[in-house]
């Protein structure tokens, strides 16, 4: 069990992670979710003391991570594959942390078979590559056998066969019964492996919920039609209460009807129809629509507002080139 | 807590894992044997040339540790490099998940790589020596001698010193490049030449490397250079001054920043 309990990292006047707070439960996997920048790595960094946070604390079974004895034993972390000694073996680069928290050598061989990384084990890491390297960060979490995991964004630039290591590497650990807490940035490989949902943006919290209750509550479902027929559609549709939206491409969606009584519908008024199909929002879209404010609000307020592109439509190109023109919109 | 003989054995194994260890202690062991002994002879085959002041102050001891000044400087890359790869590398996010006392993290380092420096110190020292006093032949002096031992030993001590002195700096700067780029020049020219250049050299007398070397001189103002106003335990006291303060100040922002 993590708690994190208001926890503030300031660099100089940028606010990094505001008054976050959350629990990692155990024995399920905990998706940390939020845009780049969002603040994931700060606070994964705070919950291992490795940053120091400017107020607010971090407890894990109820310690900080300072006080727990040979921490390696209770919590596992996989930050930046790249933060080993490439000039040391993939053994060695194991054997000096499984040493200061006394983990016998055995388990190196061992972990080192679990990620498949025996046949390099005595190899320099600075040869490996970013999946070998990944491999190898895994292998250290694992190390002292924790109870706790924390991956940050472990697929990042993985080729497909590497995620599907991970994922199920995750899974095969949170059917253990250990605690998983991984932080990613896109939101479909966390419908893949999270049973629960933390959100931020601009390093504030912005939903702690359950996968389920999140897919339930975001993902829309609408029906999609197209007719060569539009207008007439739109008519016999407004007439019998569906409201119907127009989107790119032609198309026209209503949310909340199902396709049967809108095929039925376009049979009765004699209505050729293209297409009809139930569709579904992404949860990626949904994710994009809750963080879209923080995100919004990070690609302005940073900005010397001159420095804004001008909107669009008063020719972005032609006011790039002669800043004169344009510029006076943005002040 | 940690447990220290755990960190220890970790900072062990981090040390002899990576062929820099073996190829910058090797250097220093190395340069200071061959130039002391190449310097020996050479000053024994032009002893005639020599002022007078300089033949009055003959230290055959001192000679022998002329190459000390180039040699120190592979112990300077090897005290930067234990400390500064761990940033460089990234390591130093694992290694403190590991060990988050910081204290016992970087004192263990520094005791497991000073202990090492100072004993290939001590090695390179007493064969420096013997190997200097045979090409010295008759003008060379005898391990038993006054004060020759003291100054043997002492040595050693200075090479550790000037290793856990650079690790200090690295832990400061963070960064082995930026340490390199200080450290490096500071010891092989500005040291060199502050202490020549009169007026300044009341102040560069103070300095680690030009203080701590009057413990391996055995007579007074050895090779007609000036009187200093401490004894050569007292200089060597005056570098470990110095080396405290590095490596509290290396502990400082390893305390202070963020990794």
């Amino acid at each position: 069990m993590i708690e994190v309990e208001g926890l503030t990292k300031r660099f100089g006047s940028k606010v990094a992670v505001d008054h976050l707070s959350f629990q990692v439960k155990p024995g399920i996997v905990t998706g940390f979710l939020g845009p780049n920048g969002a603040g994931k790595s700060t606070t994964m960094r705070m919950m291992l003391d490795l940053d120091h946070a400017t107020s607010g604390t971090v407890r894990i079974d109820g310690k900080h991570y300072r006080e727990l004895q040979e921490p390696l034993k209770y919590i596992g972390a996989l930050l930046d594959a790249k933060a080993m000694h490439g000039g040391r073996s993939a053994y060695n680069n194991l054997l000096c942390l499984a040493q200061s928290n006394r983990i016998p050598s055995s388990r190196v061989d061992e972990v080192l078979d679990m990620v498949g990384l025996s046949a390099v084990a005595k190899k320099k890491s600075k040869g490996f590559s970013l999946g070998m390297g990944q491999r190898l960060g895994i292998a250290s979490a694992l190390l002292g056998d924790p109870e706790i995991l924390m991956f940050d964004e472990p697929v990042n630039g993985l080729d497909p066969e590497g995620i599907h290591w991970i994922r199920n590497l995750m899974k095969a650990l949170a059917s253990e019964g250990r605690t998983i807490f991984v932080s990613s940035h896109l939101m479909s490989e966390m419908a893949l492996t999270a049973d629960h949902l933390i959100v931020i943006g601009q390093g504030r919290l912005l939903a702690d919920t359950s996968m389920a209750d999140f897919i339930h509550e975001n993902s829309r479902s609408y029906a999609r039609l197209r007719s060569p027929q539009q207008e007439r559609l739109r008519d016999v549709l407004h007439q019998e209460g569906f409201t119907a939206v127009e989107t790119a491409g032609g198309f026209l969606e209503i949310d909340g009807a199902t396709t049967e009584e809108l095929g039925e519908l376009a049979a009765r008024h004699q209505l050729v129809l293209h297409e009809l199909s139930p569709q579904r929002a992404s949860l990626e879209e949904a994710f994009m629509q809750m963080t879209a404010g923080s995100v919004e609000y990070h690609a302005h307020s940073d900005r010397d507002p001159v420095a804004e592109p001008p909107a669009v439509g008063a020719g972005w190109g032609e006011g790039w080139k002669k800043p004169g023109t344009t510029g006076s919109e943005g002040e | 807590m940690a447990s220290v003989p755990a960190v220890l054995t970790s900072e062990w194994t981090k040390i002899r894992s990576v062929s820099s260890t073996v190829w910058t202690l090797f250097a220093a062991f190395a340069v200071t044997v061959v130039m002391g002994a190449a310097l020996s002879a050479l000053l024994n085959a032009t002893f005639d040339d020599l002022s007078e002041t300089e033949q009055a102050t003959f230290d055959p001891t001192f000679v022998s540790f002329s190459g000390t000044v180039l040699g120190q400087l592979a112990m300077v890359v090897f005290g930067v490099l234990v400390v500064g790869t761990e940033y460089s590398s990234g390591m130093i996010r694992t290694s403190l998940a590991a060990v988050p006392q910081r204290a016992t993290f970087l004192l263990s380092k520094i005791t497991v790589a000073g202990v090492l420096a100072f004993v290939v110190g001590l090695l390179t020292s007493f064969v420096s020596f013997f190997l200097s006093q045979a090409m010295l032949g008759d003008r060379g002096t005898d391990i038993g001698a006054e004060n020759v031992l003291r100054a043997v030993v002492g040595g050693g001590l200075y090479m550790g010193l000037i290793a856990i002195f650079s690790m200090g700096v690295a832990a400061m700067l963070r960064s082995s490049m930026l340490s390199l780029g200080i450290l490096m020049p500071f010891f092989f020219l500005v040291s060199q030449i502050l202490s020549a250049v009169p007026g300044a050299k009341n102040v560069a007398r103070y300095f680690p490397d030009q203080a701590g070397s009057k413990i391996m001189q055995v007579v007074p103002e050895a090779m007609g250079s000036d009187p200093s106003p401490y004894g050569p335990w007292a200089g060597l006291g005056i570098m470990v001054l110095w080396v405290l303060a590095a490596v509290l100040g290396g502990f400082l922002v390893l305390k202070k920043r963020d990794a």
